[in-house]
């Protein structure tokens, strides 16, 4: 669904990505792992064609992000981080004008809001403005946007960055119910994310792919089972105890 | 004819002036700033004057314009930046071209549609006296054409940064450059430096120039071009510019 080839993103001398190839399909629930800085957030907008890569390509659904950037993000509902959104709209004229901007059929508007309403629990903050939600609620709307024109793609940059306990919950419970039907990735920081919800992890450093393996595979490689110390090990080159790579 | 991804920017742009206090404080002060002008208690003021027609208040729209445009048009892509949703908005299966055009119009309806509250000031020179319409229209025709320069500009200027004084700033000083290019002042500096037709190119950049000529009745083909020009380049270079230098 996704093909990644040979993305290279440089940002002046800084290479944010550096030849990184990889695949994606329906079913699949791909977790993004690095350090802070380590190319996710960029890989993710080249993904989206929010940015323009400096070599390779990323085709989604077969469509280039150099040649069908608009079919492209058709296929896609993106999560950006921190969840920008218009604050001076209500979450209902937000998720409306979404659908204006996807061309969703009229007939077909009222339905497809209400149920991202109900996925994402906003039902009792539906008429209020953005900018008076809570950072959880700014979240689930972002989500709900992302969601809204089913798309087979998901792309979520730290989806449960900053939330309580109990959001991150409804989040990851949210994630696994839509991952039979499409094909998502993720960015996270917090490795036990990746084995409750992921059926793959990839780890960048330094814009390089260095690991690409199931979250299992990835701890096994430590006595202790302990994917922290995988972590370390394969993003610093450190030696750590109990780690083979 | 018109994308529907540019008519759903507009609207939400347009109401987005009305639920933020943004519009009704430019309205307000543009209101009453011109009222005021217009018939204020001076020489050359209109009741001195004694003549049915707008001269004095079209001779104020290019200095109200100047300051209250750029403070329009600083925060359309400059706060997009700044609070990410340039990200959220440019994912979304729109082309840039289509974004820019659409917060553009939004910003220029909404400033026709200030324009259009100082229709009481008309009713109160048709009251007084026999005013001629054919020039009370182009004048309006010519602000309309005025402000969509000085927007073009400030569109520009805001696309360049994510900070909106710094926007602000740079589009007050460039409109300010082209209202006057034609001025003698700055006409007689340049022709100690440069060759004649130069001068001559340089005076063909006044806004003012174009601006007062259509006020005064005339429709020449110069102006609608010069104005066409303004608005299409500079409206062109926004497009370009994000194209390129989408995130900061």
């Amino acid at each position: 669904m996704i093909e990644v080839s040979n993305l290279s993103k440089n940002f002046g001398n800084i290479k944010a990505v550096d030849d990184v190839s990889f695949n994606v399909n329906i079913g699949e629930v791909l977790g993004f792992l690095g350090p802070n800085g380590a190319g996710k957030s960029t890989t993710m907008k080249i993904i989206t064609c929010f940015l323009k890569p400096s070599d390779g390509d990323v085709k989604v659904a077969g469509h280039s992000i150099h040649e069908d950037p608009i079919s492209v993000k058709r296929k896609i509902g993106y999560m950006p981080e921190n969840a920008p959104l218009y604050e001076d709209m209500t979450v209902v004229e937000f998720l409306q004008f979404v659908c204006e901007m996807r061309n969703i059929d009229l007939e077909r508007r009222p339905s497809s809001i209400d149920g991202v309403i109900t996925k994402c629990h906003l039902e009792n903050v539906k008429n209020q403005s953005i900018e008076t939600l809570s950072k959880g609620f700014k979240r689930r709307v972002s989500m709900a946007q992302a969601l809204i024109h089913d798309p087979e793609v998901l792309i979520l940059d730290e989806p449960t960055d900053g939330l309580d306990p109990n959001q991150k919950h409804d989040v990851r419970a949210l994630i696994k119910e839509l991952s039979n039907s499409k094909c998502i990735i993720l960015s996270t920081h917090i490795l036990e994310e990746v084995e409750a919800v992921c059926t793959r992890a990839i780890i960048i450093s330094s814009g390089k792919k260095l690991f690409d393996g199931t979250p299992s595979e990835l701890s096994e490689k430590s006595a202790d089972r302990k994917v922290d110390d995988v972590f370390r090990a394969i993003t610093t080159s450190l030696d750590v105890e109990g780690v083979t790579l | 004819m018109m994308h529907h991804t540019t008519k759903a920017i507009i609207k939400r742009e347009l109401k987005s002036y009305f639920t933020t206090p943004l519009g009704y404080v430019f309205t307000v002060i543009f209101l009453f700033a011109i009222g005021y002008v217009t018939f204020e208690p001076g020489r050359g003021s209109f009741f001195v004057m004694r003549q049915a027609d707008l001269s004095s208040f079209f001779r104020y729209i290019p200095w109200l314009f100047i300051f209250l445009i750029p403070s329009t048009a600083m925060r359309l892509w400059a706060e997009e930046r700044k609070s990410g949703t340039i990200e959220f908005l440019l994912t979304l299966p729109v082309t840039v071209p289509q974004a820019v055009l659409g917060k553009f119009i939004a910003a220029w309806i909404f400033i026709a549609l200030a324009l259009l509250g100082t229709m009481p000031i008309v009713f109160t020179v048709a009251y007084l006296g026999k005013p001629d319409y054919g020039v009370i229209f182009l004048g309006y025709f010519a602000s309309l054409l005025l402000a969509g320069s000085f927007l073009a500009v400030g569109t520009f200027f805001s696309a360049i940064t994510k900070n909106q004084v710094v926007s602000f700033i740079l589009s007050v000083v460039f409109c300010y450059i082209f209202l006057m290019a034609g001025s003698p002042p700055i006409l007689e500096t340049l022709s100690t430096l440069f060759p004649k037709y130069m001068v001559s190119l340089f005076e063909e950049l006044s806004i003012l120039n174009h601006f007062e000529s259509m006020g005064r009745g005339v429709v020449r083909l110069s102006d609608l071009w010069f104005f066409g020009a303004m608005i299409v380049g500079w409206v062109y270079a926004s497009m370009s510019l994000l194209d390129y230098k989408k995130a900061n």
